[in-house]
Protein backbone atom coordinates (compact mmCIF):
# COMPACT_ATOMS: atom_id res chain seq x y z
CA UNK A 1 0.00 0.00 0.00
CA UNK A 2 1.01 3.42 -0.57
CA UNK A 3 1.61 5.28 2.23
CA UNK A 4 3.45 8.64 0.93
CA UNK A 5 2.99 9.64 -2.60
CA UNK A 6 4.20 13.37 -4.01
CA UNK A 7 3.60 14.13 -7.47
CA UNK A 8 4.66 17.34 -9.18
CA UNK A 9 6.02 19.04 -6.23
CA UNK A 10 7.61 22.80 -7.02
CA UNK A 11 8.91 25.02 -4.17
CA UNK A 12 10.68 28.09 -3.82
CA UNK A 13 12.96 30.13 -2.11
CA UNK A 14 12.44 33.75 -3.05
CA UNK A 15 12.64 33.53 -6.60
CA UNK A 16 14.94 30.28 -6.92
CA UNK A 17 13.07 27.46 -8.15
CA UNK A 18 14.59 24.92 -6.30
CA UNK A 19 12.02 21.90 -6.58
CA UNK A 20 11.26 21.16 -9.89
CA UNK A 21 8.39 18.09 -10.13
CA UNK A 22 9.58 16.04 -7.96
CA UNK A 23 7.72 12.76 -7.89
CA UNK A 24 8.27 9.99 -5.03
CA UNK A 25 6.01 7.03 -3.29
CA UNK A 26 6.99 5.38 -0.40
CA UNK A 27 4.78 1.97 0.89
CA UNK A 28 4.41 1.28 4.42
CA UNK A 29 7.11 -0.11 5.93
CA UNK A 30 9.33 0.51 3.41
CA UNK A 31 13.03 2.18 3.90
CA UNK A 32 13.60 4.29 0.94
CA UNK A 33 16.84 6.79 0.65
CA UNK A 34 16.57 10.10 -1.12
CA UNK A 35 20.68 10.67 -2.49
CA UNK A 36 22.24 13.46 -4.51
CA UNK A 37 24.78 16.05 -4.00
CA UNK A 38 24.53 18.94 -1.93
CA UNK A 39 22.42 21.73 -3.18
CA UNK A 40 19.74 19.64 -5.18
CA UNK A 41 16.93 20.04 -3.18
CA UNK A 42 17.01 16.86 -1.31
CA UNK A 43 16.75 18.80 1.89
CA UNK A 44 13.83 21.16 0.62
CA UNK A 45 11.84 18.08 -0.32
CA UNK A 46 11.19 16.75 2.90
CA UNK A 47 10.94 20.44 4.30
CA UNK A 48 7.91 20.89 1.86
CA UNK A 49 6.47 17.83 2.23
CA UNK A 50 6.62 18.68 6.19
CA UNK A 51 5.34 22.00 5.51
CA UNK A 52 8.29 24.03 6.64
CA UNK A 53 8.40 25.50 3.16
CA UNK A 54 5.47 26.28 1.14
CA UNK A 55 4.77 23.24 -1.19
CA UNK A 56 3.44 23.60 -4.47
CA UNK A 57 1.87 20.13 -6.27
CA UNK A 58 0.38 17.35 -4.66
CA UNK A 59 1.32 15.63 -1.33
CA UNK A 60 -0.86 12.66 -0.08
CA UNK A 61 -0.30 10.40 2.95
CA UNK A 62 -2.75 7.60 3.74
CA UNK A 63 -4.44 8.75 0.63
CA UNK A 64 -4.95 12.46 2.09
CA UNK A 65 -3.72 15.25 0.37
CA UNK A 66 -1.93 17.17 3.52
CA UNK A 67 -0.01 19.91 0.69
CA UNK A 68 0.46 23.50 2.47
CA UNK A 69 -1.24 22.10 6.01
CA UNK A 70 0.53 23.03 9.15
CA UNK A 71 3.42 21.27 10.16
CA UNK A 72 1.93 19.80 13.47
CA UNK A 73 -1.44 18.30 11.53
CA UNK A 74 0.87 16.63 9.01
CA UNK A 75 2.72 15.52 12.43
CA UNK A 76 -0.39 13.92 13.54
CA UNK A 77 -1.61 12.58 11.04
CA UNK A 78 1.13 10.14 11.36
CA UNK A 79 4.36 11.77 10.05
CA UNK A 80 7.83 11.93 11.63
CA UNK A 81 10.54 14.23 10.41
CA UNK A 82 14.20 14.92 12.36
CA UNK A 83 15.89 17.80 10.64
CA UNK A 84 19.68 17.62 9.71
CA UNK A 85 20.59 20.28 12.49
CA UNK A 86 19.93 18.05 15.70
CA UNK A 87 17.33 20.45 17.15
CA UNK A 88 17.68 19.07 20.62
CA UNK A 89 15.99 21.56 23.39
CA UNK A 90 19.26 21.83 25.01
CA UNK A 91 17.86 23.37 28.35
CA UNK A 92 15.42 20.30 28.70
CA UNK A 93 16.84 17.05 30.32
CA UNK A 94 17.21 14.52 28.06
CA UNK A 95 14.16 12.74 29.61
CA UNK A 96 12.10 15.88 29.08
CA UNK A 97 13.03 16.16 25.40
CA UNK A 98 12.05 12.84 24.66
CA UNK A 99 8.59 13.36 26.97
CA UNK A 100 8.03 16.67 24.20
CA UNK A 101 7.96 14.01 21.46
CA UNK A 102 4.70 12.61 22.69
CA UNK A 103 1.79 13.70 20.31
CA UNK A 104 -1.17 12.47 23.10
CA UNK A 105 0.38 11.92 27.09
CA UNK A 106 -3.15 9.84 27.26
CA UNK A 107 -2.31 7.80 24.48
CA UNK A 108 1.12 7.21 23.84
CA UNK A 109 2.16 4.76 20.87
CA UNK A 110 4.31 1.80 20.45
CA UNK A 111 7.83 3.24 21.60
CA UNK A 112 7.81 4.21 25.10
CA UNK A 113 10.42 6.12 27.43
CA UNK A 114 11.85 3.03 29.08
CA UNK A 115 12.24 1.03 25.89
CA UNK A 116 14.20 4.15 24.23
CA UNK A 117 16.50 4.34 27.20
CA UNK A 118 16.89 0.92 27.56
CA UNK A 119 18.21 0.91 23.90
CA UNK A 120 20.53 3.34 24.68
CA UNK A 121 22.17 3.21 27.68
CA UNK A 122 24.27 6.20 26.83
CA UNK A 123 21.01 8.34 27.07
CA UNK A 124 19.84 6.43 30.42
CA UNK A 125 22.84 7.25 32.15
CA UNK A 126 22.12 10.85 30.84
CA UNK A 127 18.19 10.70 31.12
CA UNK A 128 18.50 13.71 33.90
CA UNK A 129 21.07 15.56 32.33
CA UNK A 130 20.47 18.97 30.32
CA UNK A 131 20.49 17.43 26.04
CA UNK A 132 22.63 20.79 25.73
CA UNK A 133 25.74 18.85 26.87
CA UNK A 134 25.20 15.18 25.16
CA UNK A 135 27.94 14.75 22.63
CA UNK A 136 27.13 15.34 18.29
CA UNK A 137 25.80 11.04 18.36
CA UNK A 138 24.07 11.41 21.43
CA UNK A 139 22.13 14.14 20.25
CA UNK A 140 21.41 12.75 16.33
CA UNK A 141 20.08 9.45 19.12
CA UNK A 142 18.17 11.60 20.76
CA UNK A 143 15.93 13.29 18.20
CA UNK A 144 15.90 10.38 16.24
CA UNK A 145 13.78 8.61 19.71
CA UNK A 146 12.32 11.78 20.73
CA UNK A 147 10.38 11.93 16.86
CA UNK A 148 9.91 8.15 17.55
CA UNK A 149 8.16 8.95 20.90
CA UNK A 150 5.04 10.40 18.78
CA UNK A 151 4.72 6.94 16.80
CA UNK A 152 4.93 8.50 13.44
CA UNK A 153 4.24 5.66 11.05
CA UNK A 154 6.50 7.02 8.39
CA UNK A 155 9.88 8.85 9.80
CA UNK A 156 11.66 11.37 7.46
CA UNK A 157 15.17 11.86 8.31
CA UNK A 158 17.90 14.16 6.77
CA UNK A 159 21.39 13.08 6.97
CA UNK A 160 21.28 11.86 10.51
CA UNK A 161 25.50 10.75 9.78
CA UNK A 162 26.66 14.07 8.48
CA UNK A 163 29.61 14.97 11.26
CA UNK A 164 29.73 11.94 13.39
CA UNK A 165 32.46 9.16 13.71
CA UNK A 166 32.27 6.13 11.94
CA UNK A 167 31.71 4.09 15.10
CA UNK A 168 28.70 6.51 15.95
CA UNK A 169 27.92 5.95 12.07
CA UNK A 170 27.60 2.37 12.62
CA UNK A 171 25.15 3.14 16.04
CA UNK A 172 22.70 5.59 13.95
CA UNK A 173 22.58 2.81 10.95
CA UNK A 174 21.78 -0.01 13.43
CA UNK A 175 19.25 2.37 14.99
CA UNK A 176 17.74 3.37 11.64
CA UNK A 177 17.50 -0.53 10.80
CA UNK A 178 15.32 -1.13 14.08
CA UNK A 179 13.34 1.40 13.43
CA UNK A 180 12.18 -0.36 10.00
CA UNK A 181 12.28 -3.85 11.67
CA UNK A 182 9.47 -2.42 14.06
CA UNK A 183 7.12 -1.59 10.95
CA UNK A 184 8.07 2.10 10.70
CA UNK A 185 8.24 3.16 6.98
CA UNK A 186 11.53 5.51 6.56
CA UNK A 187 12.52 8.08 4.28
CA UNK A 188 16.58 8.58 4.25
CA UNK A 189 18.08 11.70 3.22
CA UNK A 190 21.69 10.94 2.81
CA UNK A 191 24.99 12.11 1.14
CA UNK A 192 26.99 9.05 1.91
CA UNK A 193 25.87 6.24 0.14
CA UNK A 194 26.93 3.05 3.12
CA UNK A 195 23.88 3.53 5.69
CA UNK A 196 21.69 3.82 2.39
CA UNK A 197 23.18 1.00 0.49
CA UNK A 198 23.02 -0.94 3.56
CA UNK A 199 19.86 -0.48 5.03
CA UNK A 200 17.15 0.99 2.08
CA UNK A 201 14.45 -1.45 -0.04
CA UNK A 202 15.11 1.27 -2.75
CA UNK A 203 16.72 4.56 -3.82
CA UNK A 204 15.72 8.03 -4.92
CA UNK A 205 18.82 9.85 -6.85
CA UNK A 206 18.26 13.75 -7.00
CA UNK A 207 19.87 16.01 -9.50
CA UNK A 208 19.02 20.09 -10.23
CA UNK A 209 15.43 19.75 -8.28
CA UNK A 210 13.68 16.58 -9.82
CA UNK A 211 14.09 12.69 -9.40
CA UNK A 212 17.03 11.69 -11.83
CA UNK A 213 17.11 7.45 -10.91
CA UNK A 214 14.79 5.40 -9.29
CA UNK A 215 15.63 1.99 -8.18
CA UNK A 216 17.47 -0.78 -5.70
CA UNK A 217 20.40 -0.17 -4.38
CA UNK A 218 21.81 -3.19 -6.37
CA UNK A 219 20.73 -1.18 -9.48
CA UNK A 220 22.10 2.14 -8.38
CA UNK A 221 25.92 0.15 -7.80
CA UNK A 222 25.26 -0.84 -11.48
CA UNK A 223 24.87 1.65 -12.82
CA UNK A 224 28.54 3.63 -12.60
CA UNK A 225 26.86 5.97 -15.46
CA UNK A 226 23.99 7.55 -12.85
CA UNK A 227 26.87 7.31 -9.77
CA UNK A 228 29.24 9.23 -12.26
CA UNK A 229 27.19 12.16 -13.13
CA UNK A 230 24.62 12.49 -9.90
CA UNK A 231 26.58 11.56 -6.89
CA UNK A 232 30.69 11.52 -7.00
CA UNK A 233 32.28 14.35 -6.01
CA UNK B 1 10.93 54.41 44.95
CA UNK B 2 9.08 57.25 44.49
CA UNK B 3 11.32 59.33 47.35
CA UNK B 4 8.04 59.11 49.89
CA UNK B 5 10.06 56.62 52.48
CA UNK B 6 12.81 58.14 52.21
CA UNK B 7 14.01 59.33 55.98
CA UNK B 8 14.02 63.07 56.23
CA UNK B 9 16.29 65.99 57.90
CA UNK B 10 14.40 65.92 60.64
CA UNK B 11 15.03 62.44 61.76
CA UNK B 12 18.70 63.06 61.00
CA UNK B 13 18.86 65.42 63.69
CA UNK B 14 16.80 63.07 65.86
CA UNK B 15 18.03 59.47 65.65
CA UNK B 16 21.74 60.46 64.30
CA UNK B 17 23.38 59.21 61.50
CA UNK B 18 23.92 55.71 62.17
CA UNK B 19 20.39 55.04 62.80
CA UNK B 20 19.46 56.88 59.73
CA UNK B 21 21.94 55.24 57.34
CA UNK B 22 19.99 51.50 58.71
CA UNK B 23 16.70 52.98 58.24
CA UNK B 24 17.60 53.93 54.43
CA UNK B 25 19.16 50.96 54.00
CA UNK B 26 16.36 48.58 54.71
CA UNK B 27 13.57 51.37 53.15
CA UNK B 28 15.92 51.51 49.95
CA UNK B 29 16.00 48.12 49.72
CA UNK B 30 12.28 46.73 50.06
CA UNK B 31 11.15 49.72 47.69
CA UNK B 32 14.13 48.36 45.35
CA UNK B 33 12.98 45.06 45.28
CA UNK B 34 9.31 45.35 45.36
CA UNK B 35 9.96 48.03 42.27
CA UNK B 36 12.22 45.45 41.03
CA UNK B 37 9.51 42.40 41.72
CA UNK B 38 6.85 44.70 39.27
CA UNK B 39 9.51 45.35 36.42
CA UNK B 40 10.50 41.27 36.23
CA UNK B 41 6.36 41.06 36.23
CA UNK B 42 6.26 42.87 32.99
CA UNK B 43 10.03 42.27 32.09
CA UNK B 44 9.26 38.46 31.84
CA UNK B 45 6.44 38.74 29.41
CA UNK B 46 8.26 40.74 27.53
CA UNK B 47 11.59 38.61 27.06
CA UNK B 48 9.25 35.73 26.56
CA UNK B 49 7.19 36.87 23.66
CA UNK B 50 10.86 38.39 22.17
CA UNK B 51 12.26 34.67 22.16
CA UNK B 52 9.77 32.86 21.22
CA UNK B 53 7.69 35.35 18.34
CA UNK B 54 11.06 37.37 17.43
CA UNK B 55 9.37 40.52 17.94
CA UNK B 56 10.06 43.21 20.58
CA UNK B 57 6.79 44.52 21.50
CA UNK B 58 6.63 48.37 22.15
CA UNK B 59 3.09 48.07 23.22
CA UNK B 60 3.94 45.61 26.39
CA UNK B 61 3.82 48.27 28.83
CA UNK B 62 0.11 49.89 27.81
CA UNK B 63 -0.58 46.47 28.73
CA UNK B 64 0.51 47.39 32.22
CA UNK B 65 -1.72 50.45 31.67
CA UNK B 66 -4.60 48.83 30.94
CA UNK B 67 -4.38 46.44 33.94
CA UNK B 68 -4.03 49.46 36.48
CA UNK B 69 -6.88 51.63 34.65
CA UNK B 70 -9.03 48.16 34.35
CA UNK B 71 -8.16 47.35 37.82
CA UNK B 72 -9.45 51.08 38.71
CA UNK B 73 -12.81 51.19 36.72
CA UNK B 74 -13.79 48.05 38.13
CA UNK B 75 -12.93 49.02 42.18
CA UNK B 76 -15.08 51.70 41.20
CA UNK B 77 -18.15 49.34 40.37
CA UNK B 78 -17.27 46.03 42.75
CA UNK B 79 -14.11 46.94 44.73
CA UNK B 80 -10.55 46.88 44.50
CA UNK B 81 -10.16 42.70 44.68
CA UNK B 82 -12.77 41.52 41.95
CA UNK B 83 -10.45 44.20 39.41
CA UNK B 84 -7.22 42.23 40.70
CA UNK B 85 -8.80 39.11 39.33
CA UNK B 86 -10.91 40.38 36.25
CA UNK B 87 -8.78 43.17 35.21
CA UNK B 88 -5.48 41.21 34.48
CA UNK B 89 -7.82 38.45 32.55
CA UNK B 90 -9.22 41.26 29.93
CA UNK B 91 -6.33 42.92 29.57
CA UNK B 92 -4.59 39.23 28.90
CA UNK B 93 -7.65 38.62 26.75
CA UNK B 94 -6.89 41.36 24.72
CA UNK B 95 -3.12 40.68 24.50
CA UNK B 96 -4.63 37.16 22.83
CA UNK B 97 -7.05 39.09 20.82
CA UNK B 98 -3.76 41.11 19.31
CA UNK B 99 -1.50 38.91 18.83
CA UNK B 100 -4.49 36.38 16.93
CA UNK B 101 -5.75 38.81 14.41
CA UNK B 102 -2.62 41.49 14.81
CA UNK B 103 1.04 40.37 15.26
CA UNK B 104 -0.13 36.95 13.42
CA UNK B 105 -1.17 38.50 10.23
CA UNK B 106 1.54 41.31 10.36
CA UNK B 107 4.05 39.04 10.84
CA UNK B 108 4.18 37.79 7.13
CA UNK B 109 5.51 41.04 6.45
CA UNK B 110 8.59 40.65 8.74
CA UNK B 111 9.92 42.02 11.94
CA UNK B 112 9.96 45.71 10.88
CA UNK B 113 5.65 45.56 10.09
CA UNK B 114 5.55 43.49 13.50
CA UNK B 115 7.60 46.28 15.10
CA UNK B 116 6.06 49.06 13.71
CA UNK B 117 2.84 47.45 14.62
CA UNK B 118 3.63 47.24 18.05
CA UNK B 119 4.89 50.91 17.76
CA UNK B 120 1.21 52.09 16.34
CA UNK B 121 -0.30 49.98 19.15
CA UNK B 122 1.00 51.70 21.92
CA UNK B 123 -0.02 55.26 21.04
CA UNK B 124 -3.17 53.78 19.90
CA UNK B 125 -4.05 52.53 23.56
CA UNK B 126 -2.48 55.56 25.28
CA UNK B 127 -4.99 58.08 23.17
CA UNK B 128 -7.67 55.55 23.89
CA UNK B 129 -6.67 55.95 27.50
CA UNK B 130 -6.96 59.32 27.56
CA UNK B 131 -10.69 59.66 25.96
CA UNK B 132 -11.98 57.41 28.32
CA UNK B 133 -10.59 58.02 31.43
CA UNK B 134 -8.71 61.94 30.87
CA UNK B 135 -5.16 62.54 31.21
CA UNK B 136 -5.04 63.48 34.59
CA UNK B 137 -4.53 61.06 37.49
CA UNK B 138 -7.58 58.90 38.31
CA UNK B 139 -8.58 58.05 42.26
CA UNK B 140 -7.03 54.32 42.23
CA UNK B 141 -7.17 54.00 46.07
CA UNK B 142 -5.54 51.39 48.03
CA UNK B 143 -8.13 48.75 49.52
CA UNK B 144 -8.94 49.53 53.20
CA UNK B 145 -7.96 46.43 54.26
CA UNK B 146 -4.40 47.32 53.20
CA UNK B 147 -4.46 50.94 54.55
CA UNK B 148 -1.97 50.91 57.35
CA UNK B 149 1.32 50.64 58.17
CA UNK B 150 2.55 47.42 58.04
CA UNK B 151 5.58 47.87 60.14
CA UNK B 152 7.04 51.18 61.66
CA UNK B 153 11.26 51.27 61.27
CA UNK B 154 13.00 54.06 63.40
CA UNK B 155 10.49 56.71 62.27
CA UNK B 156 9.20 55.85 58.78
CA UNK B 157 6.12 53.65 58.69
CA UNK B 158 5.93 50.95 56.20
CA UNK B 159 2.81 50.98 54.24
CA UNK B 160 1.18 47.46 54.18
CA UNK B 161 -0.08 47.70 50.79
CA UNK B 162 3.85 47.69 49.53
CA UNK B 163 4.32 44.72 51.31
CA UNK B 164 1.21 42.70 49.82
CA UNK B 165 2.43 44.59 46.29
CA UNK B 166 5.65 42.60 47.51
CA UNK B 167 4.19 39.26 48.00
CA UNK B 168 1.50 39.30 44.95
CA UNK B 169 4.57 39.67 42.72
CA UNK B 170 6.44 36.79 44.19
CA UNK B 171 3.91 34.64 44.51
CA UNK B 172 3.62 35.32 40.35
CA UNK B 173 6.86 34.75 40.16
CA UNK B 174 7.18 31.00 42.30
CA UNK B 175 3.74 30.61 40.13
CA UNK B 176 5.77 31.57 36.83
CA UNK B 177 8.49 29.19 37.74
CA UNK B 178 6.80 25.93 38.59
CA UNK B 179 4.48 26.38 35.46
CA UNK B 180 7.28 26.04 33.13
CA UNK B 181 9.58 24.00 34.89
CA UNK B 182 7.04 21.33 36.28
CA UNK B 183 4.08 20.79 33.90
CA UNK B 184 3.73 19.99 30.29
CA UNK B 185 3.09 23.65 28.43
CA UNK B 186 5.92 25.07 30.40
CA UNK B 187 8.21 22.42 29.10
CA UNK B 188 6.79 23.45 24.99
CA UNK B 189 7.32 26.76 25.46
CA UNK B 190 10.76 26.33 27.18
CA UNK B 191 11.34 24.02 24.11
CA UNK B 192 9.23 26.63 21.75
CA UNK B 193 12.11 29.70 22.94
CA UNK B 194 14.77 28.42 20.82
CA UNK B 195 13.37 25.77 18.40
CA UNK B 196 9.27 27.05 17.26
CA UNK B 197 9.89 24.81 13.94
CA UNK B 198 11.04 21.56 15.64
CA UNK B 199 8.22 22.32 18.17
CA UNK B 200 5.98 21.74 15.27
CA UNK B 201 6.91 19.05 13.51
CA UNK B 202 6.69 17.35 17.14
CA UNK B 203 2.85 17.63 16.99
CA UNK B 204 2.45 20.60 18.85
CA UNK B 205 0.35 23.88 17.88
CA UNK B 206 2.60 26.53 18.06
CA UNK B 207 0.35 29.40 16.82
CA UNK B 208 -1.71 28.65 19.78
CA UNK B 209 1.12 28.44 22.56
CA UNK B 210 2.14 31.80 20.61
CA UNK B 211 -1.32 33.52 21.51
CA UNK B 212 -1.30 31.76 24.79
CA UNK B 213 2.07 32.83 25.59
CA UNK B 214 1.28 36.55 24.60
CA UNK B 215 -2.01 36.64 26.43
CA UNK B 216 -0.01 35.26 29.49
CA UNK B 217 2.54 37.65 28.76
CA UNK B 218 0.41 40.80 28.65
CA UNK B 219 -1.52 39.54 31.68
CA UNK B 220 1.00 39.61 33.72
CA UNK B 221 1.80 43.10 32.83
CA UNK B 222 -1.57 44.10 33.97
CA UNK B 223 -1.50 41.90 37.47
CA UNK B 224 2.01 44.48 38.22
CA UNK B 225 -0.74 47.74 36.63
CA UNK B 226 -3.41 46.74 39.28
CA UNK B 227 -0.93 46.53 42.28
CA UNK B 228 1.20 49.58 40.92
CA UNK B 229 -1.73 51.62 40.64
CA UNK B 230 -3.13 52.72 43.75
CA UNK B 231 0.67 53.10 44.93
CA UNK B 232 2.20 54.67 42.28
CA UNK B 233 0.19 57.79 39.89
CA UNK B 234 -2.45 55.78 37.23
CA UNK B 235 -2.43 58.25 34.96
CA UNK B 236 -2.31 58.27 30.42
CA UNK B 237 1.47 58.56 30.51
CA UNK B 238 2.23 55.69 32.64
CA UNK B 239 3.01 53.48 29.85
CA UNK B 240 5.36 55.75 28.16
CA UNK B 241 6.88 56.01 31.92
CA UNK B 242 7.57 52.64 32.33
CA UNK B 243 8.00 51.51 28.80
CA UNK B 244 11.81 52.41 28.48
CA UNK B 245 12.94 50.71 31.63
CA UNK B 246 11.60 47.41 30.62
CA UNK B 247 13.86 47.86 27.34
CA UNK B 248 16.07 48.48 29.44
CA UNK B 249 15.77 45.41 31.96
CA UNK B 250 15.53 43.33 29.02
CA UNK B 251 18.55 44.46 27.13
CA UNK B 252 20.32 44.49 30.33
CA UNK B 253 19.46 40.72 31.12
CA UNK B 254 20.01 39.47 27.85
CA UNK B 255 17.20 39.50 25.10
CA UNK B 256 15.08 36.25 25.61
CA UNK B 257 16.60 35.28 29.30
CA UNK B 258 14.06 34.95 32.16
CA UNK B 259 16.50 34.73 34.45
CA UNK B 260 18.62 37.16 33.13
CA UNK B 261 15.46 39.61 33.32
CA UNK B 262 14.64 38.45 37.00
CA UNK B 263 18.27 39.36 37.76
CA UNK B 264 18.12 42.93 35.79
CA UNK B 265 14.95 43.80 37.25
CA UNK B 266 16.08 43.69 40.79
CA UNK B 267 19.36 45.28 39.37
CA UNK B 268 17.21 48.28 38.00
CA UNK B 269 14.83 48.56 40.78
CA UNK B 270 17.63 48.65 43.59
CA UNK B 271 19.40 51.00 41.78
CA UNK B 272 17.47 53.24 40.94
CA UNK B 273 15.71 53.26 44.45
CA UNK B 274 19.21 53.52 46.29
CA UNK B 275 20.28 56.87 43.56
CA UNK B 276 17.40 58.90 44.40
CA UNK B 277 17.94 58.47 48.18
CA UNK B 278 21.46 59.65 47.56
CA UNK B 279 21.96 63.03 48.11
CA UNK B 280 26.00 63.36 48.00
CA UNK B 281 27.44 64.72 44.48
CA UNK B 282 30.90 64.12 43.32
CA UNK B 283 31.75 67.62 45.04
CA UNK B 284 30.95 66.40 48.52
CA UNK B 285 32.97 63.46 47.99
CA UNK B 286 35.88 64.44 46.37
CA UNK B 287 35.62 68.34 47.17
CA UNK B 288 38.62 68.51 49.48
CA UNK B 289 40.54 67.16 46.51
CA UNK B 290 39.85 69.77 44.26
CA UNK B 291 37.81 72.65 45.45
CA UNK B 292 39.04 74.77 41.98
CA UNK B 293 36.41 72.68 40.32
CA UNK B 294 33.76 73.63 41.79
CA UNK B 295 33.79 76.97 40.55
CA UNK B 296 35.45 75.67 36.80
CA UNK B 297 33.24 75.00 33.65
CA UNK B 298 32.89 71.17 35.01
CA UNK B 299 30.56 72.92 38.44
CA UNK B 300 27.53 71.49 36.95
CA UNK B 301 28.85 67.83 36.87
CA UNK B 302 30.97 68.32 39.95
CA UNK B 303 27.65 69.51 42.26
CA UNK B 304 25.01 67.43 40.70
CA UNK B 305 23.87 65.08 43.59
CA UNK B 306 23.01 61.41 42.35
CA UNK B 307 19.32 61.45 42.95
CA UNK B 308 19.51 64.37 40.81
CA UNK B 309 20.67 61.83 37.91
CA UNK B 310 19.21 59.03 38.94
CA UNK B 311 16.80 58.81 36.29
CA UNK B 312 19.49 58.19 34.04
CA UNK B 313 21.50 55.60 35.49
CA UNK B 314 19.58 53.17 33.88
CA UNK B 315 20.20 54.11 30.45
CA UNK B 316 23.60 54.98 31.44
CA UNK B 317 23.78 51.06 32.72
CA UNK B 318 22.54 49.91 29.43
CA UNK B 319 24.68 52.08 27.22
CA UNK B 320 27.32 50.48 29.24
CA UNK B 321 26.11 47.18 28.60
CA UNK B 322 25.80 47.51 24.73
CA UNK B 323 29.47 48.19 24.80
CA UNK B 324 30.81 45.69 26.87
CA UNK B 325 28.62 42.92 26.89
CA UNK B 326 26.05 43.21 24.16
CA UNK B 327 24.39 39.98 24.71
CA UNK B 328 23.40 40.98 27.78
CA UNK B 329 24.27 39.40 31.58
CA UNK B 330 22.57 36.12 30.85
CA UNK B 331 21.61 36.16 27.12
CA UNK B 332 23.18 33.92 24.26
CA UNK B 333 22.46 36.11 21.31
CA UNK B 334 24.08 38.77 19.96
CA UNK B 335 21.27 40.74 17.75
Amino acid sequence: MTMLEVKDLHAYYGKSHILQGVDMQIAAGEVVSLLGRNGVGRSTTVKAIMGEVPPHGTILFKGKNIAGLPSYKIAHHGLGYVPEHRDIFPSLTVRQNLMLGVKNPRNPGKWRLDDMLDMFSNLKARADTPAGVLSGGEKQMLTICRTLMGDPELVMIDEPTEGLAPIIVQQVGDLIAEIARRGVAILLVEQKLSIAMRISHRVYVMGHGQIVFEGSPDDLKNNAAVRKEWLEV
Amino acid sequence: MDGRDKPGHDEFIRHGPDKIMLELIVISTLNGVLYGMLLFLMASGLTVIFSMLGVLNFAHASFYMLGAFFGFQISRWFGFWPGLIVAPILAGAIGAAVERYGLRRVHKNGHVAELLFTFGLAFAIEEIVSIIWGKVPVDYRTPELLDFPAFTIFSTNYPAYKMFMLAVSVVIFLGLLVALKKTRIGLIVQAALTHPHMVAHLGHNVERIFMLVFGVGTALAAVAGVIAGPSLVTQSNMAALVGPILFVVVVVGGLGSLPGAFIASLLIGLLQTFAVSINGSLGSVFGPLGPELAQSWLSDIWNVSVAQVAPIMPYLLLVLILIFRPMGLLGTRES
